[in-house]
């Protein structure tokens, strides 16, 4: 094969006998690359295995006497122990809540993030209801829809609230997926 | 299948892609493949591997000096295969340094160097030095001791430069020192600026090497034969060999069981830290070596580094560049083989030497083993309790059994031991002035300090004003003639007093011994063994003028001595030279918990539930 091939056959097609050699070479340089991309793919879909903490965080977020009596809601930040890759903290921003009395139960807490796309829903004081700013999702005091054209798959997703020591007000902080109807823990 | 033909066709006349094609793969190969054209394909080769290992490392590195360490840890140690991946990209980048020289050799002793050849040779020599710089800014970015600090000579040659070098060089390091914008700048010349020319200067390489044919070594041998699929199979060989090598080094330390596989990651960079075992990169350990070399201080004076740092080199890369050049005089091919014969016989000699120099010298190895030691420990802290925001360093400085020996070595091993040494392993050259200080507070160690053969050497009291006080003349006399009750009663006496201090190491033994505590407690109120005229034992003596035995060694015990021996609760006004090292501020009482929690052993790490 050889000998026919050393005069001017650049466009030549590649002689058939020549298949083993041209399979091993295209085997052999594939199995050459197959540590790097195998490494390298696990170490990109290495997130895959981290879980999603479903248990959510218990923590102090303020006490009754910083609560209107009116029912007006006040934003919160949520600072709690954070994992964060190789980094552990024992008191990160993770979140925030919206807190308002209510009758009925002591305290309701809304986490602040749209079920929709995920942005941070503001309280409108003058339309005495939540608005997101980004695709105008909006949803009354109590976190439900009160628009039919409200572009939110959900109500307002409501926090497990406990008190302890008769005024110390605890939420049990947990996101959701967003853009679904149902309540996910994200 | 007619569909993908018509398909292809499409694809052909749109973009000319089959000839391309073919160009690329039925390159002639006068005189057939063979093997001695490899090592420019495994140089390719290599190239795309540091590529595609480099952007996944990318992706989960961040290049700051808290979290460059960290997240390099966190892929070693925390990601699914980035032991493996952070490997591979480590050797390949050695395995591309020998290629390169491979390869170098392989073009000047075939003279494929020569006209028409000669700008394909310097491309070459511009990828040689964007090789070069790229292990040089690389070793840096893991933000360990050793990358560190050997950068750190690096950068300070840079400053020898004549005139621009203090201005470069603090553009090079993003500032006036080390910080995060020496990473940012070093990853973004490491990740953005190198790899990009390299890819524009093997495009030339390439585009040049097929313009002008493959350089056939003579004579040949065979009838010519195509690149495709000829040559490639040699090179795919050539490759998978250079890619098992490279996973053989990878899976040495597992292979032979004695570490963890894959690249090595050091103790965390700390300024503060001396390192003294760090050494560049071995390929640039010639250099390292040669600046060592007396005959340039002797000959240049405080030169000596510009010409061995900067002037020699660029001597010997010019007279490389300009091989094509002098290889057309008559004996200049025999000079370049020669000059390269030269050049390599010399840097290997000097990294023999510097590799033997470092071999002999007691204090590298303690070094290493002190680093090895220390990352070893950081990765177990880091595992089980994750690493604050303020980095690896201040998990290091909190742990009791990294810092505690250092605390010591610093500020007691002038005067005490720790089983003899200095708390890091080293003789102290002050003579002994106080007690030993290994197993304070355990059974041992009180019966030793009770014996009436050892109380009076300098391992206790025999070197300080005690040594001729009560305490001694008691041990020494009475002591020494107890009878077998008494001396029973005294191993009781040494139970309760040790378990005053509620040690880890003995957390068993004083569980099983309760009754013999007991007994001992009762022990140090009996006449005989005069434990209470001086001394005050679990109930209030104003009286009292030696040490308090309640709570003897305890962790707030031994607090309250190193922050205050002249306490009348210690030794009062008869403290001898002891520094009160919490009121005089000395230390931090965070520093005199670590000292503390090390010298009784506590230093088991316990996992902080979230």
């Amino acid at each position: 094969m050889d000998e026919k091939c050393h005069c001017d056959c650049k466009n030549a097609p590649p002689d058939r006998r020549g298949f083993l050699k041209r399979f091993s070479a295209g085997f052999l340089g594939t199995l050459a690359m197959l540590g790097p991309i195998g490494a390298g793919l696990a170490v990109l879909l290495d997130p895959l295995r981290r879980k999603v903490d479903q248990t959510g965080t218990v923590v102090q977020v303020t006490t009754l006497l910083s609560l209107p009596e009116d029912g007006i809601p006040r934003k919160f930040p949520i600072v709690a122990s954070h994992v964060d890759a190789w980094n552990r903290s024992a008191a990160s921003p993770i979140g925030a809540v919206y807190l308002r009395r209510v009758k009925g139960k002591p305290v309701q807490a809304l986490n602040v993030v749209c079920p929709h796309a995920g942005c941070f829903v503001d309280y409108a004081a003058a339309k005495n209801s939540y608005l997101c700013p980004c695709h105008n999702s909006t949803f009354s005091l109590d976190g439900a829809i009160n628009d039919p054209n409200s572009p939110s798959p959900r109500a307002l997703d409501e926090l497990t609230v406990e008190i302890r020591n008769t005024n110390e007000v605890w939420v049990k902080f947990q996101n959701y997926r967003a853009g679904v109807t149902a309540k996910i823990p994200a | 299948m007619k569909k993908a033909e018509a398909l292809l066709a499409w694809l052909d006349s749109r973009t000319g892609y089959k000839q391309l094609l073919n160009e690329a793969l039925y390159e002639n190969v006068p005189g057939g493949a063979r093997w001695r054209y490899v090592w420019g394909s495994t140089l390719t080769f290599t190239f795309f591997v540091q590529v595609i290992t480099g952007i996944f490392l990318w992706m989960a590195y961040s290049p700051n000096s808290h979290g460059a360490w960290e997240s390099v840890f966190y892929i070693q140690n925390q990601m699914w295969g980035g032991w493996l991946l952070r490997g591979i990209h480590h050797f390949t980048a050695q395995a591309m340094t020998i290629l390169l020289v491979l390869h170098l050799l392989q073009v000047v002793i075939d003279g494929a160097y020569k006209a028409p050849r000669e700008m394909n040779y310097l491309f070459g020599m511009v990828l040689l030095v964007c090789v070069l710089g790229l292990s040089l800014t690389g070793y840096l970015l893991p933000w360990d001791q050793k990358g560190y600090w050997a950068t750190k000579v690096a950068t300070n040659i840079i400053a020898v430069t004549p005139f621009i070098g203090p201005a470069l060089q603090k553009i090079v390091i993003g500032g006036n020192d080390y910080g995060h914008l020496t990473l940012t700048r070093f990853f973004a010349i490491h990740a953005g600026v190198l790899p990009g020319l390299m890819i524009f200067f093997i495009a030339l390489h390439v585009y040049l090497f097929r313009k002008h044919g493959l350089h056939a070594k003579e004579p040949k041998r065979k009838p010519d034969a195509k690149f495709w699929p000829d040559q490639v199979l040699m090179d795919a060989v050539a490759c998978l060999a250079v890619m098992t090598v490279v996973l053989f080094f990878v899976l040495k330390p597992r292979l032979f069981d004695d570490g963890m596989p894959g690249a090595h990651l050091g103790p965390p960079a700390d300024p503060t830290e001396a390192y003294s075992a760090a050494r560049p990169e071995w390929y640039f350990m010639f250099l390292f070596q040669f600046l060592k070399a007396e005959w340039l201080v002797k000959l240049f004076g405080h030169n000596g580094e510009l010409v061995g740092a900067i002037i020699i080199p660029s001597i010997a890369i010019t007279i490389l560049a300009a091989m094509p050049f002098i290889g057309k005089w008559k004996l200049g091919h025999r000079f370049n083989l020669g000059f390269l014969a030269a050049l390599f016989a010399g840097a290997g000699l000097l990294t023999y030497l510097s590799f033997a120099e470092d071999r002999g010298k007691p204090e590298f190895a303690a070094s290493v083993k002190q680093a090895e030691h220390e990352s070893e420990r950081l990765r177990h802290l880091a595992l089980a309790n994750g690493i604050p925001q303020e980095g690896a360093v201040a998990l290091m400085r909190r742990d009791p059994l990294l810092e505690g020996p250092k605390l010591f070595a610093k500020n007691c091993a002038s005067c005490h031991r720790y089983d003899g040494h200095d708390g890091m392993g080293n003789k102290s050259t002050d003579g002994q002035t106080a007690p030993e200080l290994k197993g304070v507070g355990s059974r041992e160690w009180l019966a030793a300090f009770l014996d009436p053969k050892h109380i009076a050497t300098s391992n206790f009291y025999g070197s300080t004003r005690f040594a001729n006080t009560k305490m001694v003349k008691f041990v020494q006399k009475d002591v020494a003639e107890f009878n077998a009750a008494q001396k029973e009663q005294l191993r009781a006496v040494i139970a309760a007093v040790s378990a005053e201090a509620a040690l880890p190491t003995q957390r068993s033994l004083d569980a099983n011994d309760k009754a013999l505590i007991e007994t001992g407690r009762i022990a140090i109120r009996n006449e005989a063994m005069r434990c209470i005229e001086c001394h005050q034992f679990r109930k209030e003596d104003d009286a009292a003028t030696a040490p308090d035995l309640t709570g003897y060694a305890s962790r707030e015990w031994l607090m309250a001595i190193i922050s205050d021996p002249k306490h009348p609760r210690f030794y009062g006004r008869r403290n001898d030279r002891m520094p009160s090292f919490g009121e005089e501020k000395i230390l931090t009482r965070e520093q005199i918990g670590l000292l503390a929690d090390w010298l009784r052993g506590d230093v088991e790490i316990k996992v902080v539930e979230r």
